[in-house]
């Protein structure tokens, strides 16, 4: 069974204004249950608006057209409305700009409160999701959320929707404003959290890198309608889309791309810095023992070679490649070293 | 739930009204909210109803916009009205049961009453729809000009002033999204008394609070680190200049209020009669 069914999804900000917006266009989505969703789309596009969907914050506006089913529950019925909240745990963008109470543990416990769960199984889920979101109950539980660093803050706005154990977790670009160590920190923990607590994830992004190695299904926005869907590999390969879309190539494939160029043999579907590493290594070894080969064919009609040499003539190899494919600009790929050009 | 409320709501299309000076539109403004207190007979109303439509036609307002604002003050209407209705004994009696009496001039001054609070709002909320928060700013300091010199510090106050009226829109919005994230993790924001209601408010104003002095707390090291203050005479990007628009529109304002004014003072018993259309079978 599919985790979350959408069709026909139409959305219409501001309907019958001057400001009125289409901000979703014939939306049909299915996601299985497990999947980890990686959505993108330049700003605007309406990520936020088809999220909100999800847990009924925002209602579909024709309910006999659309339909949103999450869970096998229509999010157009009212009476599921309380259910579907607690199942699509939704982290929004900054969400430790929504912390309110005057300790840790009560604000993490204001959704299991809103559960009307009973106090033992409300302090066990309190408990738990620090301790998951990587905080420790005893040192964290007391102290006032508004005197923590940033990134503890947003554990703990992240245990605050972990404690209700949604089944399927929305995260609105959780790494928005988080410095490299942050943000590496909260990515490792998203993974976690599809492992222990919610098996769906769906997360919002604009880094493509990080969607690139973490999702297993991207869905690219543009306009308010779908334009990609399919595997990280199969939707930034397809580089006049990315473009279209507004979007960024990850940067192992710009760089995979800018290589080929300069006549690097690498395979075209490079999106992770793992693969980019791994497919330079082999082919690197390729050209080398290439090169010792000829090389020696060489050295066979005489002519004598050092350690140093090999090296060399590999340098030259790849420059006087890269130029001559740089001269009918493969791919409009830009060359970042203008001085290759005049050689 | 802060939808509804119209002020600061601007409503962006072109106009001759959009276009007008504010400070001119802030002049004409004041103007037409005196001129409704002048008001004395249903002649006079309808003048004034005429006058507002004309320049809601002229806005290429929708009039529901207008109507909206009007909305806001219902209630402060129908307690006016009831005391007004209720407590006035002068009259000839129209209807007497018991301690209830209710008279002929309660019902004109009731009526009255209702349509100059009606007029009122929807002449101020026109204002507000057809200018900008920062042209509303800026034309107030350039019409407290003048106080510069009694060392009222009018700058600051119309920086002040810009500054909150740019913010009311964040609010809003930041609002909103508080809101939401709070309904997601199942906060319920109209069920039980007023005081869980109240209290169920907590978790949205809370935030919004801190936020807020964060914000603001940014914005000062923004301008510390922009020197403002530092120089005395501040220069304006864009200069507001008067043209044949305004001339119109003072005209126009100032002619209907010339017309209020007779009205009052001169033919104050000459009136249209809608005795029968209100009282009908009750005479
Ligand atoms: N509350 C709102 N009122 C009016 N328009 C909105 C509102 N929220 C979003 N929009 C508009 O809808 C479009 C999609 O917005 P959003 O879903 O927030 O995009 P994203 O999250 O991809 O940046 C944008 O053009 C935005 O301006
Ligand atoms: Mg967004």
């Amino acid at each position: 069974m599919s985790a979350i069914e959408i069709s026909n999804l139409n959305f219409v900000y501001s309907k019958k204004t001057p400001n009125e917006k289409q901000a979703l266009k014939n939306i049909n989505l299915s996601v299985e249950e497990g999947a980890f969703l990686g959505l993108v789309g330049a700003t605007g596009s309406g990520k936020s608006t088809l999220i909100q969907h999800l847990n009924g914050l925002i209602k579909p506006q024709d309910k006999k057209r659309m339909s949103v089913v999450v869970n096998g529950m229509s999010a157009t019925d009212r009476k599921n409305l309380k259910k579907l909240r607690f199942e699509v745990g939704m982290v929004f963008q900054y969400p430790e700009y929504q912390l309110f109470e005057d300790t840790v543990a009560k604000d993490v416990a204001f959704g299991p409160k809103n559960m009307k769960l009973d106090k033992e199984e409300i302090d066990r889920r309190v408990r738990r999701a620090l301790e998951v979101v990587g905080l420790d109950y005893d040192k964290f539980a007391s102290r006032s959320p508004f005197d923590l660093s940033g990134g503890e803050k947003r554990r703990v706005a992240i245990a605050g929707v972990i404690a209700m154990q949604p089944k399927i977790l929305v995260l609105d670009e959780p790494v928005a404003g988080l410095d490299p160590i942050g943000r590496r920190e909260i990515l490792a923990l998203v993974k976690k959290l599809q492992k222990e607590v919610s098996p769906t994830v769906i997360i919002v992004s604009h880094n493509m890198d990080d969607m690139a190695q973490l999702a297993d299904r991207i869905v690219a926005l543009k306009d308010g309608e779908i334009i990609a869907d399919g595997t990280p590999k199969q939707v930034f390969c397809n580089r006049n889309l990315i473009k279209e879309a507004g979007l960024d190539l990850p940067t192992a494939t710009s760089l995979a791309d800018m290589l080929i160029a300069r006549g690097v043999e690498l395979p075209r579907d490079i999106v992770t810095m793992e693969e980019l590493a791994k497919e330079l290594g082999a082919s690197l070894r390729k050209k080398r023992s290439q090169a010792v080969a000829d090389d020696n064919d060489e050295t066979k009609i005489g002519e004598d070679a050092d350690g140093g040499f090999y090296a060399e003539s590999y340098d030259e190899d790849v420059e006087v490649e890269g130029v001559e494919v740089n001269g009918v600009e493969v791919n409009g790929v830009e060359d970042p070293d203008g001085e290759d050009e005049d050689v | 739930m802060f939808k509804d409320v119209a002020f600061g709501q601007y409503y962006p299309v072109n106009s001759p009204v959009h276009r007008l000076d504010a400070r001119v539109k802030l002049l004409l403004t004041i103007m037409f909210v005196v001129s409704i207190f002048f008001i004395q007979t249903y002649f006079g109303f309808m003048l004034t109803a005429a006058v507002l439509l004309i320049t809601i036609l002229l806005a290429r307002l929708p009039i529901l916009s207008v109507l909206k604002s009007v909305r806001g003050i219902l209630l402060i209407v129908a307690i006016t009205a009831i005391i007004n209705l209720f407590f006035i004994k002068e009259g000839d009696v129209l209807v007497q049961s018991g301690a209830i009496v209710i008279t002929k001039t309660g019902v004109h001054t009731t009526i009255k009453m209702v349509l100059r609070l009606v007029l009122l709002i929807s002449g101020a909320s026109l204002l507000s729809l057809t200018t900008t928060p920062v042209q509303l700013a800026d034309g107030l300091e350039s019409l407290m000009a003048p106080l510069k010199l009694v060392k009222v510090p009018v700058r600051d106050i119309a920086m002040i002033m810009s500054i909150a009226l740019r913010f009311i829109p964040t609010l809003f919005e930041e609002t909103n999204k508080i809101i939401a994230a709070q309904k997601a993790r199942g906060a319920g924001f109209d069920t039980g008394g007023l005081l869980s209601r109240v209290k169920a408010m907590l978790p949205v104003l809370i935030p919004l609070f801190v936020n807020s002095f964060r914000r603001a707390d940014e914005l000062a090291f923004a301008m510390d680190a922009r020197c403002y203050n530092a120089t005395d005479k501040r220069t304006k990007m864009k200069k507001a200049k008067l043209g044949f628009g305004d001339l119109i529109a003072t005209l126009f304002i100032a002619g209907y209020f010339v017309v209020i004014l007779l009205e009052r003072y001169y033919f104050p018993t000459v009136d249209i009669n809608i005795d029968g259309a209100i009282f009908g079978g009750l005479l």
